[in-house]
């Protein structure tokens, strides 16, 4: 066995898995009845908006559900009522339209001036372009040479109930979302597939990610910590399993992450480069090829190779996988156009092409027997 | 082809032959007849429909993946959508239609008889295909009711087409509906049932007709577009060919903003019929109750983007439909107020239709304060989306459109039957109904403002004990169902005491001098209305 390889390969899943979130302390956070404070000033008058509603709301609804209770109780045949004989009457009917309208512009007025203050996401400190995918986000710094993708951490056992579910279950990513407090950070939203929406709830801000088109929204914590949220629209199978997590550091403390990025960044595509001129071994290669399938490919093509006939083509015994290398190579760098199937070429390392490829080249019974280099895919990309 | 015509004809001139056999139901182009295969029709959909909402309930019962995986839950919460939307409430409102209209404005019958055969019976077939795409490969709709593209498009299962054709013939047979309501209501009006004359019940519905008319069109549109772009290479809906994935939804919405108000305002009428009756009092605001619908109807084409907020429209545009929505709860509201001054120093009394109908009253009205809240845009980034929405319209919807669906069936069974139905089953069924339905659909305003979005098969474990109570009220308001089934089945069987033709002590209007059962063909001689 290779052993400088499988160094540097430790070495560079430490550098792609950096913060880890989620203290084991954590509670289940309590359920709660209502909506979130949250942690914006925007998100508080939202909720304070919310609230003003909600009142509104029940007191109408109790004024007109006990009138509505005292005629049944009051005016009942049983206790002898007899029917009284009027049927209409201007007055009363001009001031229950005119009196609920005037009550709507009450509403209407501060759900305005926040409306728009919501939607000026100007002179932002930081930006953030905002990417969808099925299923995860990419997030890409505008500013700074940071970009990376961030996936639902939970994993397949505990959705299958074959081991307990933490604390975080379903909201939680290998690689959350890091912002620093008191600073205005601009979201750009934007899809490379179907729309989804991304939603913190702590920040009040949900936004749809529509694929050719670019939305924007913005929010300023004013607290750190570690805020959750889900793609709030239906984007496919797995739209149930693409949370977001963001984190708010201080600015200081988000400087120093930033720094320590950009190196990891440096660092890792200078890795990178190293390890195309490696050769794995077929047993690195399968071992860290499945492990790259199961995070990526087996939402859709099911981890017995099988897929979902007619959605999700199966990759056991299928010809690209057993015959036609180039394509399959092709396919793993540039996707499908006009299908589900997106390109890797930025998800994962040439290494981890080359493993993936392998290991669909010889597992479920494929058993080509061939073995895919980092230098190959590497060629295959510059090759064009 | 011809044989019929001609037994028809015969049939005309000979009230009392009424053919029988599968043929009676399949050749028929009486009203009556029609209606209660449509009534039957939406009752069964509205059965399939709750299989599927038992599925996903079971589903959602805890945390986790247990029962199915999660591409046959998305197909299940589309085609439950699609199924109670298209083929339990629109059906089940035509079939009301169709054995009420005639009777209320003193007609022999619909004035287009045979395209009313016609467009019910493409509705099996429409279901048909519907239903059978879930047995592709592929499976069915995976996509939501609403199909938004590119999902429905780029990344939707080629059962798609199946979808496609399934909603053209819904579309057709709700177009053929409406223009037979329309131009029987304009032409077979008895001598001196002037507009305004008109029972409630009628003017809803040819409101109603005219939205039907309006948008079932641009449904019908919007599938094909989807259907050309995901086989035929255009681009309406996809960015990379100069098309646009939002314009989708404004299509869709163009078309299924008024579409929920197809769904609302014949129940409107419903109520309004009800109420009056079991208060023993002239309805409150008769005239503003049609100005009313009608100015909800036209409210209903201007207010379609409120679906919409998040997809980022201008602040402008927002703001425009913001305002446009809010001002829907005045004429909405005009009638709820009215309602409760009909029932204000009355004489009431609290039979079955009416304990629907006042269920319906205060149920409606949470569900329409809560639609109040979504009109707000900065709130409704939060609620967009989550189970806050999903607890809103099924508060509009099932406790709204399906309760006053029973209300209507219990107020006119017995006019149907001629025998008044099983009245403790109908109890029975009602407060199962009431209670469960509550546990069902009240604790989904908690989890959505706690975070759950909608149409997710799994979720985190905050949301665990509420989506729990949810299960099993949906499992008892599933059950609670075939109570109204078995109260049906006897009354189909002409079980019960018979009834005198008014059937309700405070019950006015034509249908009511009729005989119970109402015979065969009624008015052949027009009533005159004094």
């Amino acid at each position: 066995m290779n052993k400088t390889l499988s160094k540097a390969g430790a070495v560079m899943a430490a550098l792609m898995a950096s913060p880890v979130v989620a203290a084991s302390t954590d509670k289940i956070e309590q359920y709660t009845l209502n909506m979130t404070k949250g942690v914006t000033d925007i998100s508080a008058e939202v909720y304070d908006m919310h609230m003003l509603m909600f009142i509104i709301c029940v007191v109408i609804g109790a004024g007109v559900f006990t009138v509505m209770f005292i005629s049944m109780y009051f005016h009942r045949k049983s206790r002898g009522a007899k029917p009284a004989n009027f049927h209409e009457s201007v007055k009363v009917e001009i001031a229950w339209t005119v009196i609920p309208f005037v009550i709507l512009i009450a509403m209407a007025v501060p759900a305005t001036k926040l409306l728009i203050n919501m939607e000026d996401a100007s002179e932002p400190d930081v930006t953030v372009l905002v990417t969808g995918s099925q299923w995860k986000w990419h997030y890409k710094y505008m500013d700074n040479d940071i970009e990376f993708f961030s996936k639902l951490a939970t994993q397949p056992d505990q959705i299958a109930g074959r081991i307990p579910k933490g604390v975080n279950y379903l909201l939680e990513v290998d690689r959350p979302l890091v912002i620093p407090t008191g600073k205005r950070v601009r979201f750009l939203v934007t899809s490379d597939d179907v729309i989804h929406s991304w939603w913190v709830p702590d920040f009040a801000v949900k936004q749809d990610a529509n694929p050719g088109f670019i939305n924007d929204a913005w929010a300023m914590a004013n607290e750190p910590g570690v805020y959750r949220g889900q793609c709030a629209e239906l984007c496919g199978k797995e739209h149930g399993f693409m949370p977001i997590v963001v984190i708010a550091k201080e600015p200081a403390e988000y400087d120093m992450w930033v720094a320590e990025q950009e190196a990891n960044q440096q660092q890792a595509k200078a890795e990178e480069q190293r390890l195309l001129s490696m050769n794995m071994s077929m047993e690195e290669a399968m071992s860290l090829g499945e492990k790259v399938y199961l995070a990526n490919c087996a939402a859709c093509h099911m981890p017995n190779g099988e897929g979902l006939p007619g959605v999700f083509p199966a990759l056991k015994g299928s010809q690209i996988a057993v015959a036609d290398q180039p394509k399959h190579i092709d396919i793993m760098i540039n996707g499908v156009t006009g299908s589900a199937m997106q390109s890797y070429a930025k998800q994962l390392t040439m290494s981890e092409i080359a493993a993936v490829v392998t290991y669909e080249r010889n597992a479920w019974g494929n058993d080509t027997g061939d073995l895919v280099q980092a230098k190959d895919i590497n060629a295959a990309m510059n090759g064009q | 082809m011809t044989t019929a015509t001609e037994e028809n004809h015969h049939d005309d001139h000979h009230d009392h032959h009424i053919p029988s056999g599968i043929k009676r139901w399949l050749y028929t182009t009486n009203h009556k007849d029609i209606g209660t295969l449509y009534l039957w029709f939406a009752f069964i959909m509205f059965l399939t429909g709750g299989a599927m909402a038992m599925v996903i309930r079971a589903e959602l019962f805890q945390p986790g993946l247990q029962i199915v995986d999660p591409h046959f839950f998305n197909q299940m919460t589309t085609v439950h959508g699609l199924i109670m939307v298209f083929g339990a409430v629109m059906p089940a409102f035509t079939g009301l239609a169709n054995w009420l209209i005639p009777m209320m404005i003193g007609a022999p019958d619909m004035a287009l008889p045979r395209m009313n055969n016609w467009s019910f019976w493409i509705l099996p077939f429409a279901f048909a295909i519907l239903l059978s795409s879930l047995l592709m490969e592929g499976g069915g709709p995976a996509f939501g009711w609403t199909f938004y593209a590119p999902l429905s498009t780029t990344y939707s299962s080629d059962g798609t087409a199946l979808f496609v054709f399934a909603v053209h013939i819904m579309g057709a047979s709700s177009i053929m509906g409406a223009i037979n309501v329309i131009v029987t209501i304009f032409n077979m009006r008895a001598p001196g049932m002037t507009w305004m004359k008109m029972p409630l019940f009628v003017w809803t519905w040819l409101i109603t007709a005219f939205l039907l008319i309006a948008v079932m069109p641009v449904l019908a549109g919007a599938v094909t577009m989807v259907l050309t772009d995901k086989f035929f290479g255009t681009s309406f809906f996809d960015a990379a060919g100069g098309g646009d994935p939002v314009m989708f939804q404004h299509i869709f919405w163009f078309f299924g903003h008024p579409e929920v108000y197809i769904m609302i305002l014949p129940a409107f009428g419903i109520i309004s019929q009800i109420i009056p009756t079991f208060a023993r009092k002239q309805l409150f605001g008769y005239a503003s109750m049609v100005y009313a619908t009608a100015s909800i109807a036209l409210l209903s084409f201007i207010v379609w983007a409120h679906h919409m907020f998040t997809t980022g429209m201008p602040v402008a545009a927002e703001l425009f439909f913001m305002f446009a929505t809010m001002l829907i709860s005045v004429p909405t509201g005009v009638k709820v107020f009215n309602w409760v001054a009909t029932m204000w120093r009355g004489s009431m009394t609290f039979e079955v239709p009416m304990l629907f109908a006042l269920a319906f009253i205060v149920l409606f009205t949470i569900g329409g304060l809560s639609g109040l809240m979504l009109a707000i845009v900065p709130v409704d980034f939060q609620y967009h989306d989550t189970y806050f929405v999903v607890a809103h319209f099924h508060y509009v919807l099932v406790t709204g459109a399906i309760f006053s669906i029973m209300a209507a069936v219990y107020y006119w069974l017995p006019k149907w039957t001629g025998k008044m139905f099983d009245i403790t089953l109908a109890k029975w069924h009602f407060w199962c109904s009431l209670v469960s339905v509550n546990v069902l659909f009240f604790p989904m305003h908690f989890v959505g403002l706690a975070g759950m979005p909608r149409r997710i098969p799994d979720y985190a474990l905050q949301f665990a004990d509420f989506n729990k109570w949810i299960s099993i009220g949906g499992f008892a308001f599933g059950l609670s169902q075939f109570i109204f089934l078995a109260l049906l089945i006897k009354a189909c069987k002409k079980q019960g005491d018979p009834v005198s033709a008014q059937v309700w002590e405070g019950a006015e209007g034509l249908e009511w001098e009729i005989p119970s059962p109402a015979p065969y063909h009624t008015f052949e001689t027009p009533p005159v209305v004094k």
